[in-house]
């Protein structure tokens, strides 16, 4: 046997296929033990978020009901103006999908893009089968705004079926006439203001939650374990309770008329014209929110100082460190994981928020998800939606990723 | 045996069309329904023998939509809002009903005369009408409350906060009635960009002083805790709030903007015959009137208003100044546009977000 001859077992295989016959059915076995979870986590994760996010790239709406001027804005190039074929491909169109009763789902497909076209499709549709050629006059005498540019741009956009014009409209951009990018009239902008406000008060709500959360999560840490269990119910105790209830339970204490106002005005510190607006505004949305998603903030951070031997610091101050270096120096470094944590986890929560700003955020408190929800429920515009979903969610993603950079993700401690 | 079988399952089956008489009805529950089986159902099972199944749902529109669109139909009549049904309706979900064929009023007028003005629609046969109104809490207006659309954006002559709808749908139409924009004109001025600008400017005079709200339970808790002074409402609510917990609300009808429901009839409805009788039935005079009786939506024929008794029958609280649609009511009131808000609902909330978020 030299030295080169491969290692063998006892039937002569050599050792290194053996053990990899070994491990493969190892992993087979181990795959097969999360084959549930690993289904779960597609099903119910995975395949809702990817459909959620093709929706916001993907409306067939315009392509699937009105075939023949698709093809016609297909074949021409984009600024042409319309000929007598593209007016005979739009009734043609038209007839077929009044028969279908499929001109309304055309009409708001071009509504979100143009808005006041709805009305002008279905009132066409509705009398399209009377439509003769020659087709130019029969539909600019139904309705003059047939010869619309604008209108016919916004066709345009709309057959095709993959469109970048939800993400636009999500970041307060449209498309002129002419085809290029432009910002929505002033008075019209107002998604980017709020996901700029989401973000900031997102952020203020996390540095709240943290400032409030250190001296509780210490004091836990550091008493005896009888007295921190007894107070961390304390702590767990609102996180058992519904939002709805103490959303509202701020509502009672915060209001004009509520606790806290009528006892300052009892005291004679304010006037009864002087109470304080403490609800249905920004501070409203902050106090609440904080409250909520405190102990998101307090269980990482108890979690990690639990873990600190109390040796170093008293090191620390033997070696001639003031209380305040050895804190600085020594404690904070070691609770950066908890920090990381719990600000991860309140920021990614406060920036999803929904109940509570529609309850207290009244004007100023509104953030971006209250306008996801109305276009979901109400205007039931479900690509801008989907839109404004994705972009909320690709910030989270950079703002994980630059954590993952500057602290390390393998840092965390979720508890 | 086995023959014997068949042949009881033939007759059965022969027998059915004549014996197959029963409705399924879906609603949406709690008191809407209840006065709903008092006032249309009983007495339709009493006059025609045809039984009537009620079941619920939180929105029927979109039960219906799903049956209809799995061709799997088990409901013959649903009560849908406008909004709703028009869209069913564009989608071709829901029959299209001929309003000729419903029952005209018992002094002779056509039903399409009967009913108020724009209430009809291709689809719909409707029900009842709600509103949204000023709402005050009459305690804090010793010296009397508000009697115009136009008080509320006052604060000089009726001092307080004001509970405001955080929507643009109602609140530009209020603003402009307000602005003294009569209402048979609303629309059309809402229509142009110096419209939109003047609705804005007019919610502009009171934002200093409003209270947003979003749930419709919300403004009768602001004005009970004294929160506002006067609160944008859902009628049904105040009316509520003022009977079950006795406060003393009250609703301001001048400027109130009104919007209705009613029966859809979906595609493939299975017994389909007895449901178009079961709509033509409930949706005559008489009970319409009778339904009033029992919730405070109004009645849409104005046949009628005049039949219209008690609270739940019982003497005590004569129901005709509550509802929506009584004459007195009606004065100075617009109906919500469908079609405008189909058209605009997206670019004027937008609107009214950025105006919102401005300071």
């Amino acid at each position: 046997m030299s030295a080169t001859d491969p290692l063998t077992t006892a039937d002569g295989l050599p050792l290194k296929r053996a053990l990899m016959r070994a491990q493969r059915s190892a992993r087979w076995r181990a795959f097969v033990l999360v084959a549930p979870l690993l289904l779960f986590v597609v099903v119910t994760f995975l395949v809702p978020i990817g459909q959620m996010l093709h929706r916001s790239v993907h409306n067939p709406a315009f392509p699937a009901n009105m075939p023949a001027l698709t093809e016609w804005f297909r074949a021409t190039p984009a600024g042409t103006s319309p000929d007598d074929r593209a007016f005979a491909a739009l009734a043609a169109d038209l007839k077929q999908a009044a028969a279908n009763r499929t001109v309304a789902i055309v009409g708001t497909r071009i509504n979100y893009d143009l808005p006041g076209t709805r009305s002008l499709f279905t009132a066409t549709g509705r009398r399209a089968a009377a439509l003769a050629p020659p087709f130019r006059t029969a539909l600019l005498e139904a309705d003059a705004r047939w010869g619309d540019p604008a209108l016919w741009a916004a066709m345009r956009n709309a057959s095709s079926a993959y469109t970048p014009g939800f993400y636009l409209s999500a970041l307060d951009l449209t498309r002129g006439n002419d085809g290029t990018i432009e910002r929505v009239p002033e008075q019209r902008r107002v998604y980017v203001p709020l996901f700029l406000r989401t973000f900031g008060l997102s952020a203020a709500i996390t540095g709240l939650c943290l400032l409030l959360a250190f001296p509780i999560a210490h004091m836990l840490a550091t008493l005896p374990l009888r007295w921190s269990n007894l107070l961390m119910i304390l702590v767990l105790l609102p996180f058992w309770t519904s939002l709805l209830v103490r959303t509202t339970s701020w509502i009672v204490l915060l209001q004009q008329q509520g606790v806290i106002n009528s006892t300052l005005v009892a005291l004679g510190i304010l006037g009864d014209d002087g109470r304080l607006t403490m609800i249905y505004n920004q501070t409203g949305t902050v106090i609440a929110m904080t409250h909520v998603l405190l102990p998101f903030m307090v269980l990482p951070l108890y979690s990690v100082m639990r873990t600190i031997n109390p040796a170093y610091v008293r090191a620390a101050r033997s070696l001639g460190a003031t209380s305040w270096t050895a804190f600085r120096r020594i404690y904070l470094p070691q609770t950066v994981p908890g920090i990381g944590a719990g600000a991860l986890l309140v920021f990614i929560l406060a920036v999803g928020y929904y109940i509570t700003p529609a309850l207290v955020g009244g004007a100023s408190g509104q953030l971006i998800s209250n306008l996801i929800a109305f276009h979901m429920q109400d205007s039931l515009n479900w690509s801008l939606a989907a839109a404004l979903s994705a972009l909320l969610l690709g910030a989270v993603v950079i703002l994980y990723w630059l954590y993952d950079r500057l602290i390390g993700i393998d840092n965390m401690k979720l508890g | 045996m086995k023959k014997l079988l068949v042949l009881t399952t033939a007759m059965a089956g022969l027998a059915l069309p004549g014996l197959a008489q029963e409705v399924t009805v879906m609603g949406w529950g709690g008191a809407y329904t209840a006065s709903q089986i008092e006032a249309y159902h009983k007495p339709f099972t009493a006059k025609t023998g045809i039984k009537v199944n009620s079941v619920d749902a939180d929105n029927p529109a979109t039960p219906i939509k799903a049956q209809v669109e799995a061709r799997n139909v088990s409901i013959d009549v649903a009560s849908v809002e406008i909004a709703d049904a028009v869209r069913l309706c564009d989608e071709g979900l829901v029959e299209i009903i001929d309003a000729a064929s419903l029952p005209a009023a018992p002094d002779g007028t056509p039903a399409m005369e009967d009913f108020i003005e724009g209430t009809l629609s291709e689809c719909m046969v409707p029900t009842d009408v709600f509103s949204t109104v000023v709402a005050y809490d009459a305690s804090k207006f010793p010296n009397g409350g508000p009697t115009t659309i136009a008080d509320f954006f006052d604060t000089a002559k009726f001092p307080g906060k004001r509970g405001v709808k955080k929507g643009a749908k109602v609140m530009l139409e209020m603003a402009l009635m307000a602005d003294g924009v009569p209402a048979a004109e609303v629309y059309e001025v809402l229509g142009t960009a110096e419209g939109v600008d003047r609705a804005f400017a007019k919610l502009s005079s009171i934002k200093n002083d409003a209270v947003f709200w979003e749930a419709g339970s919300q403004p009768p808790q602001l004005l009970a805790d004294g929160e506002v002074s006067m609160t944008i409402a859902w009628n049904g609510r105040i009316f509520n709030a003022a009977m079950a917990d006795n406060k003393p609300f009250e609703i301001m009808w001048d400027g109130q903007v009104f919007e209705w429901e009613g029966w859809v009839i979906p595609k493939g409805a299975p017994n389909m015959e007895a449901a178009l009788e079961f709509v033509k039935f409930s949706t005559s005079t008489e009970p319409l009137a009778a339904a009033a009786n029992w919730i405070s939506y109004g009645p849409p024929r104005k046949s009628s208003a005049p039949l219209v008794g008690t609270f739940k029958n019982e003497g005590k609280v004569p129901m005709s100044p509550h509802l929506p649609t009584s004459p007195e009511n009606l004065t100075n009131a617009l109906a919500s546009s469908l079609e405008f808000w189909a058209d605009h609902d997206t670019e004027l909330n937008e609107r009214f977000n950025a105006w919102l978020a401005a300071n």
